[in-house]
C-alpha cells in the first residue's frame, strides 16, 4: 500500500467541498471567511502535492506559487475582517441575510 | 511514498485535517469553530512536511495556524451583539448539494486521470531554493506582493478607523 498524488487530490477536494459549503451557507460573515480560508488551504495542498509528484522543468514552482497564495490569503483575511467590523459598526449585525442594502 | 511511516502519517493527518474541518462547519459556537480550524490548518502543515515542503510547513503553521485565527477571534469579539452563532442560512441544502457535486467531480477527475508513476524523489530542503527563486525568476511577483500587502494593511486601517 502506498500513498500517491490521487490521495492528496481527493483529500484536497473534500477539504474544498467543506470550505465551499461554509462559504455558501453560513449566516455569519466570520463563518463565511473561515470557509474561504479552508478553500485556500485545499488548493495550496493540491499545488504542493503536484510539485512533489509530477515531473516538471522547475519542480519547485508549485511551492513558490503557494508562498504567493499564502501572502494573498493573509492580505484578504485582514481586509475582509476589517470589512466585517465596519459593517457591524454601521448595521449592528454580521448576518448576511440582513445585509441587503443593494437588494432591489 | 511506499514506506509505512509515510502511509500511516498520511492517513492520520488526513483524518485530523478533514475531521477538524467538518467540526468547524458543524459546531454551533463560532469560537469553538476557530479552534477546530486551527487544528485543521496544523494538519495541513503536517501534510506539507510530509510532501517535503519544509519551508511551507513552517509558514503554514506561523501564518494560518498563528496569525489568521488571531484576526478571526478579534473579529468575533469586536462584533459582540452578533451572537457567536455559526448557523446556516436557508441555502443550506442547495449549498450542500453544490459543494458535494463539485467535490465529487474533482475526485472523479483526479482518480480517472493518469498521473504517471509518481516515483519522484522528495525535495531535500526547500527554503534556500525558494529564496533563490523568489529573488531571480519571481522577483516581480515578489515586489508586487509586497505592494499588495501594504495596500491591504492601509485598507484595513482606513476601513475600521473611527472618524
Amino acid at each position: 500500500m502506498s500513498v500517491g498524488l490521487e490521495h492528496f487530490l481527493v483529500l484536497s477536494a473534500l477539504l474544498f467541498g467543506v470550505g465551499l459549503f461554509m462559504a455558501l451557507a453560513k449566516r455569519n460573515i466570520v463563518g463565511i471567511l473561515m470557509g474561504i480560508e479552508l478553500m485556500f488551504n485545499a488548493v495550496n495542498l493540491s499545488l504542493v502535492a503536484f510539485a512533489r509528484f509530477l515531473e516538471a522543468a522547475e519542480r519547485l514552482s508549485g511551492q513558490v506559487f503557494v508562498v504567493f497564495s499564502i501572502t494573498v490569503a493573509a492580505a484578504e483575511a485582514a481586509v475582509a475582517l476589517a470589512l466585517a467590523v465596519a459593517i457591524y459598526r454601521r448595521r449592528e449585525s454580521v448576518d448576511v441575510d440582513r445585509i441587503n442594502l443593494l437588494r432591489w | 511514498m511506499e514506506d509505512v511511516g509515510s502511509v500511516v502519517a498520511f492517513w492520520a493527518l488526513a483524518v485530523v485535517t478533514l475531521g477538524a474541518a467538518l467540526v468547524t462547519a458543524l459546531v454551533r459556537d463560532l469560537v469553538r469553530a476557530v479552534v477546530a480550524l486551527v487544528v485543521s490548518f496544523l494538519g495541513v502543515a503536517g501534510l506539507f512536511v510530509l510532501l517535503s515542503a519544509d519551508f511551507l510547513g513552517v509558514a503554514q503553521a506561523l501564518i494560518y495556524a498563528g496569525a489568521i485565527p488571531v484576526l478571526i477571534v478579534f473579529a468575533i469579539v469586536l462584533t459582540p451583539r452578533a451572537a457567536r452563532d455559526n448557523a446556516e442560512t436557508g441555502m443550506r441544502w442547495p449549498a450542500l448539494v453544490l459543494a458535494g457535486a463539485l467535490a465529487g467531480l474533482v475526485i472523479a477527475v483526479a482518480v480517472a486521470t493518469d498521473w504517471g508513476d509518481g516515483a519522484r524523489e522528495g525535495f531535500r530542503e526547500t527554503a534556500s531554493a525558494i529564496g533563490e527563486a523568489l529573488l531571480n525568476r519571481y522577483v516581480l511577483p515578489f515586489e508586487v506582493a509586497s505592494v499588495l500587502l501594504l495596500a491591504a494593511m492601509l485598507g484595513a486601517i482606513v476601513l475600521v478607523r473611527e472618524d
